[in-house]
């Protein structure tokens, strides 16, 4: 079952190309990582695809209407972004605005989707704290709860383990991992190339405006990608613990 | 929650009452609600169903508007400073009044009042909101208003002065400062339907603005439409405070302050405090213009001058703790 | 007048405008002045009455207004002014007369100038119209002119001053909702004319704003009210609340014609007359 399907999107921004005929498509149970150096469209995609600028080509979530695709996918941006100091459980609610009609009030199912998402993100201990007062880790752990409560068959995340401590970047991705096991897909940006090697089912790496490569970590992190697109070399060995990748040094 | 409902709904009730029973013509309490609600053939019934009522029903629709548009224009903005009046909003509201009155639109058409001053209002929000932006900074939304309320108000005095009708460029203080004395039930009739309107698109803001609270890309990736939000604030905020305007004059700080000292007890949800700050807008001018008839029970002392006493050192703490922001 | 005499003054303006108020009308001394110029509305009245043919060079633009002024035709024989200090030196002038609530920065300079100015004072009862008419005499030099209509204004004054039977309770409601008590001369008008003033009522005798509940509960069985002015205002929107219109539908009433009461000019005596003619038509009818 296909959950986003990008045919051909292209995306200029103030006369400049920044993305050209990109397809991708994204099965049911998938942590797709999408790689790329700054400035290679990472965020661009994931936005274009949810029709929140707009692109020429198709996406399948960009067609349709504001609700559903809210139910389809849920979005976490990259800038962390709470305006009002509400609490943690609050604003982890606020994920379930898709599935409320107008003027239903928050009902037991979305309490216990919200609950569900605390617990998972470990944050059933900070419910009641005020969001802007916690660091900014805490906070952007209790924004990925709130995208969690949305309940999606697929979470688009940008950059969402940036700023987190190591224990909680691999039990973030972990996360991810349980949720595409259970059926649901996941696709994040990230720069740790580590973390997405050990994690992410698949990788979709963006060079040049366009995708270059796609598919298995180990076929998509190879010496020639990294020195074309990245600019650096690297080992990358699997293990009994799972693949290793760390990045060694700067060429070219 | 429910707690708060009941506190500000009784708080509005027992003002109220208070600007009923209250007037520089001493009469007790009960024998002015009796003659409110039975005709009695004295002047006092007049008084009563034609000076006090309108008075009070005026101070409760105003309040409640301008609560609830700053608390709107604060959800959508995100930022604690929106205010009506601190942003220009009131100001260019005075401006159409005054345009429609001084043109005679006002004479000869009876809702031609209210609709100036909503014609002025909506150009003063867009205004703002082109000038400040998505997510406006505190800087810029207040140097928005600021140059925005100028303007509004040099173009009003000179509309003024250029009367010539003597007591016209007397009248520059009230549409500065506002005021609900001797105001009749016409006034009431004329206002109160543009009011409405307004209250219905910014009280079914609360789950958009709620959204915002992520940042507009959440927001819309939640599936609500930001241009329907952004509609819905500009006409609903001008509606509100235009009706509100062409009847009262422009009155500041109630759309700060109220909501300033709401949100703590909503628990900081901007959909909430929409209709707290109604109840507390309301009851905060129901409050000023009894103020204003005790303290100088004869006079004609402005409520703008009550609610900046009140609003401004309360804006200096809000500068205050932004300033960080602001640098 | 040398150039840097008058650049000193301007230096000075800021210091001398703020210096306490004007001096009271001068004394009459030495030749009678022959440039005179008036910038007040009550002023240009009673000059006009007084000066001699040809004395009076220039008076305010409001006095060549019908709606303020009584002697709007007659007031075109002059020069308008604006009150404004460069065109009254301009005119050379060899006396300017003031009143107390003209410009005092405009009075100050022409001082400063070496204009003589006479500050003649608001008329608040019609002893004192007497008094600005004796005053305006000794000013201009004309104190036989004044006399004589001093004494046809006492005359005619008492001629108009008939018995009353009844005082009926009059209120006086202008824009704003302002009202004249008895310590000002629309009160005194009133007065003159046979009528009890609600302002006096109400504890307002040097007027003030009445609110219009004040006004509903004192129930007045006359009610006066200010007339209006060309073009719009707020202001003025007061004389239509429903609690005005309902009075004016019940109650008999006039409108001031502020021509005839603003100044204390002998004029005030037609505001009397036409008032006393309001009264006499409540006595007689049932």
């Amino acid at each position: 079952m296909s959950l986003l399907r990008l045919s051909d999107i292209s995306v200029t921004l103030r006369q400049r190309t920044v993305l050209e005929r990109v397809s991708l498509e994204i099965g049911a149970g998938e942590l797709v990582g999408l790689i790329g150096a700054n400035g290679a469209g990472k965020t661009t995609l994931m936005r274009a695809a949810l029709g929140l600028i707009p692109a020429q080509g198709d996406s399948s979530l960009a067609q349709m209407a504001p609700r559903a695709r809210a139910k389809a996918a849920a979005w976490l941006p990259q800038a962390r972004e709470v305006s009002w100091p509400v609490d943690v459980e609050t604003l982890v609610t606020l994920g379930r605005i898709p599935h409320l009609g107008t003027g239903q009030p928050v009902g037991e199912m979305d309490r216990a989707a919200a609950e569900r998402a605390l617990d998972r993100m470990g944050l059933k201990e900070l419910r009641a704290r005020t969001v802007t007062r916690l660091s900014g880790g805490e906070q952007a752990r209790v924004l990925i709860a709130r995208v969690l409560a949305q309940e999606t068959p697929l979470i688009l995340a940008d950059e969402p383990i940036a700023g987190l401590d190591p224990a909680h970047q691999i039990s973030t991705m972990r996360i991810f991992r349980e949720l595409a096991a259970e059926g649901h897909s996941v696709l994040v940006s990230i720069h740790d190339l580590g973390l997405a090697a050990r994690h992410c089912t698949r990788l979709v790496l963006l060079g040049g405006h366009a995708k270059v490569a796609d598919g298995v970590p180990r076929q998509v992190l190879t010496p020639d990608n990294l020195r074309d697109h990245f600019g650096i070399c690297a080992h990358f060995e699997e293990t009994a613990q799972g693949p290793i990748f760390q990045a060694t040094e700067v060429v070219g | 929650m429910r707690l708060l409902g009941f506190g500000l709904t009784g708080l509005v009730v027992l003002l109220a009452l208070i600007s009923l029973v209250l007037g520089p013509a001493a009469i007790g309490p009960a024998e002015s609600l009796y003659a409110l609600f039975t005709d009695t053939g004295t002047p006092l019934t007049l008084v009563m169903r034609e000076i006090r009522l309108p008075r009070m029903v005026l101070a409760l629709g105003i309040g409640a508007s301008l609560g609830l548009s700053g608390a709107a224009m604060q959800g959508y903005l995100r930022n604690p400073l929106a205010d009506p009046g601190l942003i220009g909003v009131s100001a260019s509201a005075a401006l159409g009044a005054v345009l429609a009155i001084q043109t005679g639109i006002a004479a000869h058409f009876a809702f031609g009042l209210p609709l100036c001053a909503l014609a002025g209002a909506v150009v003063g929000v867009s205004l703002v909101m082109l000038l400040a932006g998505p997510r406006g900074s505190s800087l810029t939304l207040i140097l928005a208003g600021i140059a925005i309320s100028s303007l509004a108000a040099a173009f009003t005095s000179l509309v003024l002065n250029l009367s010539p009708n003597p007591f016209a460029a007397n009248e520059i203080v009230f549409w500065m400062m506002g005021s609900l004395s001797d105001r009749s039930m016409s006034h009431v009739w004329l206002a109160l339907p543009l009011m409405v309107v307004g209250w219905a698109l910014l009280g079914s803001l609360g789950r958009s603005l709620d959204a915002l609270t992520l940042g507009e890309d959440a927001a819309e990736a939640m599936g609500i439409g930001l241009r329907r939000v952004r509609w819905q604030v500009v006409l609903g905020t001008a509606a509100a405070v235009g009706a509100a305007t062409a009847v009262a004059g422009a009155i500041g700080f109630v759309g700060l302050v109220v909501p300033h000292i709401l949100r703590p007890l909503v628990g900081a949800r901007p959909g909430a405090l929409l209709w707290a700050s109604a109840l507390g807008g309301a009851a905060m001018l129901l409050a000023s213009d009894v103020a204003v008839r005790v303290v100088l029970p004869s006079g004609d002392l402005k409520l703008g001058v009550v609610t900046a006493l009140v609003g401004a050192p309360l804006f200096l703490h809000l500068i205050y703790r932004t300033r960080r922001e602001m640098a | 007048m040398t150039a840097k005499r008058i650049l000193a003054s301007i230096l000075l303006g800021a210091v001398v405008a703020a210096a306490p108020g004007p001096s009271q009308a001068q004394e009459p001394d030495g030749a009678a002045p022959v440039r005179v110029v008036s910038m007040n509305l009550c002023t240009d009245q009673l000059a006009m009455l007084v000066a001699a043919p040809g004395q009076l060079l220039s008076v305010s633009y409001l006095a060549a207004q019908p709606r303020s002024s009584a002697m709007a035709e007659e007031a075109q024989n002059y020069v308008v002014n604006h009150g404004l200090a460069e065109e009254i030196y301009l005119l050379e002038p060899d006396l300017v007369i003031a009143g107390t609530f003209s410009t005092r920065a405009t009075v100050a300079m022409l001082k400063r100038l070496d204009i003589p100015v006479a500050v003649l004072s608001p008329a608040y009862s019609l002893d004192e119209v007497r008094q600005r008419i004796i005053e305006m005499g000794e000013v201009l030099h004309r104190q036989e002119a004044a006399e004589g209509l001093a004494a046809e204004f006492d005359a005619r004054l008492a001629a108009l001053r008939d018995k009353v039977i009844r005082q009926p309770r009059a209120a006086l409601f202008f824009a704003n909702g302002y009202t004249s008590g008895d310590r000002t001369l629309a009160g005194q008008i009133l007065s003159a004319a046979g009528f009890d003033n609600i302002a006096d009522e109400v504890g307002l005798p040097s007027g003030g704003r009445m609110p219009l509940e004040v006004l509903a509960m004192a129930d007045p069985e006359v009610l006066i009210r200010g007339s209006r002015y060309e073009g719009n205002s707020r202001s003025e929107e007061i004389l239509d609340h429903p609690v005005v219109a309902k009075l004016r539908e019940a109650l008999p009433g006039a409108a001031v014609t502020d021509r005839d009461w603003v100044c204390g000019t002998p004029f005030v005596l037609r505001a009397i007359e036409e008032l006393a003619e309001t009264r006499r038509k409540l006595e007689t009818s049932p």
